[in-house]
């Protein structure tokens, strides 16, 4: 599977990442060459096999219906650039 | 008659349109803690005062699922009639906005934990259509962005991020405004009744998207028919419409504006719109992006949610009546008529205390009592029912009285006004007040000789025009201050009077 530089832009601007217009052509020769390697496994046959997803035999643990946890608002915002009235503040955003 | 749903043809330039609306309705599921941290859920609090270290999407904090949040996606699912789904899974949703610390909502994509269910909805006028419901699924809510505290930013508070929602989605079920708000009323009198969601709407705790498009007369039957969506037009979904009032105006709004394009050579496109009820219209948000711009994918730190088939059985057996049964039970267990039995159940609370009231008495009467003057009254007040002044137990005693003959219908009013008005008991209003009504046939008999003997014209007027016996029952409920039994009375008058 190929990836071309107009991907590889849309898939960096979904993810915020800013990637230089020099740096497209390179990534997406990098990516197909993933893509490539991990396309092999298409070859093995699963059918009938329930895909994998955990490799430790157990199901989800559960929590009870009670309050543990938070109270706490200045442990929250101790790592926020800037804060204020015990709100995160962040730079405007408008929809 | 149970049907699909009623069209409304919408006038065009170029001929008649009709709507058709989906709905997603995101539920908060009633909790003490969120779905996968520990911090309380709850309205009101300080900013940032129930956040967890997992909601704020700290490095290295794990989510582990909160097992009664489950259940009430469970329930719910067994209240809409829908598959439960054994196995189900959590994936990613990704998105950048403030308010959203992870940088991807933990939804159900693939595999949501309540499949195919229906809701059966009542018209106005009685009649009712079903709503399929897609599927049901839980998920994360974000937190909440003031954009109106500082001219050059944006204040975030996360209390509200990693509450548990439960997003119920119908299948483009229903054809009017009216229909559309007939769904989610029914939907928040079952999520009410099961518990599993308070549907207070002012707190925004139960919020509806709803898709809306339009197409031709016609066109919608062939999509029933085949299940092939190319029949339908291009849909739009309308955000922000959390009132009953919005959702209509949003509708209709928006559908004019499709018919419109669509009526001037152009396309709709799909995309997100905004209402706002200022301007009562609604304008694109942004390019909805494709369902896999969204980048889903399982999320590595929950396992599967494998659900024990017995723990399901055990919610089942647990669920409380739901409307529909209630309904059917009220009318044939006191024989209330269609109308009377859906008002009763509208309100859970309301219901039981009809049935409080009811036992033993005239359950017709009690109804029209429960449904009228103390609705009205408690209207009025703002009070809710279950917080009456007037308890069950009074409206009985009151019904009795009536049904005993010892106070008429509209003596049984003036008891009612002082029992709200905190005088005592409908039986010490009566007595306190000399309000029973006069059966006794002595003093009757007494009251209508005098009458005749003082009247001798009018008594023999009345045996040519029978129906001038009115007069004497007017002149009757006078002198007794209304409270004569009109049915002795009229016997005592027409024997007297030799009619």
């Amino acid at each position: 599977m190929a990836i071309d530089a107009a991907t590889v832009r849309k898939v960096a601007r979904l993810a915020r990442i800013a990637e230089p217009e020099d740096r497209l052509e390179p990534l997406a020769k990098e990516l197909s060459g993933i893509l490539n390697w991990i396309e092999q496994l298409n070859e093995v046959d699963t059918n009938g096999v329930e895909p994998m997803t955990t490799s430790v035999a157990t199901t989800l643990p559960m929590r009870d219906d009670v309050v543990t946890d938070g109270g706490d608002p200045a442990k929250v915002l101790a790592n926020a650039p800037k804060s204020a009235k015990d709100f995160f503040v962040v730079p405007k955003v408008v929809e | 008659m149970n049907d699909v749903a009623n069209t409304k043809l919408i006038q065009g330039r170029t001929g008649p349109w009709e709507i058709v609306l989906g709905l997603e309705v995101h539920a908060q599921v009633a909790s003490n803690a969120k779905l996968f941290s520990g911090a309380a859920v709850g309205f009101g609090a300080g900013p940032n005062a129930q956040v967890s270290l997992v909601d704020a999407a700290m490095p290295g904090m794990l989510p582990v699922i909160n097992r009664h949040c489950v259940e009430q996606a469970i329930k719910t699912g067994l209240g809409l009639k829908a598959q439960i789904n054994e196995r189900s899974r959590f994936d990613r949703k990704n998105y950048f906005y403030p308010d959203l610390p992870q940088g991807y909502q933990i939804s159900q994509f693939k595999d949501p934990i309540v499949g195919e269910g229906e809701v059966i909805v009542e018209r106005d006028d009685g009649s009712t259509f079903t709503v399929r419901i897609e599927r049901l699924h839980l998920e994360q809510d974000a937190g909440k962005s003031l954009h109106d505290q500082d001219p050059n930013f944006t204040y975030v508070d996360l209390n509200r991020a990693g509450t548990a929602l439960m997003e119920i989605v119908s299948r483009p079920d229903m054809r009017s405004s009216e229909e559309a708000a007939a769904y989610v009323k029914k939907l928040r009198t079952i999520l009410i009744y099961l518990g599993t969601c308070d549907g207070d709407m002012e707190k925004g705790n139960l919020r509806a998207d709803v898709n809306v498009s339009v197409c031709r007369p016609g066109a919608y039957e062939k999509y029933r028919a085949t299940g092939d969506f190319g029949h339908l037009g291009t849909r739009c979904e309308i955000k922000n419409v959390n009132s009953f009032r919005f959702m209509q105006q949003a509708i209709e709004y928006e559908a004019r504006r499709q018919i419109e394009i669509i009526e001037d050579g152009g396309k709709v496109d799909q995309e997100t719109r905004l209402f706002d009820p200022n301007k009562v219209e609604t304008r694109s948000m942004r390019s909805k992006e494709e369902a896999h711009d969204y980048r889903y994918f399982p999320d590595p730190d929950l396992l599967p949610l494998e659900l024990d088939p017995a723990w399901i059985k055990q919610i089942e057996a647990g669920l409380p009546e739901l409307p529909d049964a209630k309904k059917a039970r009220l009318q044939s267990q006191y024989g209330l008529s269609s109308y009377d039995a859906g008002v009763l159940i509208a309100e859970q609370a309301k219901a039981d205390f009809y049935e409080a009231a009811a036992k033993g008495r005239d359950a017709k009467l009690v109804a029209n009592w429960v449904t009228n003057d103390l609705a009205a009254k408690l209207s009025a007040g703002g009070i809710d029912i279950a917080d009456s002044p007037i308890k069950p137990s009074a409206i009985a005693e009151l019904v009795q009285l009536i049904e005993e003959g010892v106070i008429s219908s509209k003596i049984a009013k003036d008891v009612f006004e002082r029992m709200w008005a905190g005088e005592g008991a409908a039986g010490e209003i009566v007595e306190k007040q000399g309000l029973k009504q006069v059966s006794d046939t002595g003093a009757l008999e007494k009251i209508i000789d005098d009458l005749i003997a003082a009247n001798p014209g009018q008594a023999s007027a009345v045996k040519e025009k029978p129906q001038a016996i009115g007069w004497f029952v007017g002149q009757v409920m006078k002198a007794t201050g209304g409270k004569a039994n009109p049915g002795a009375v009229n016997q005592l008058l027409k024997a007297k009077l030799g009619l």
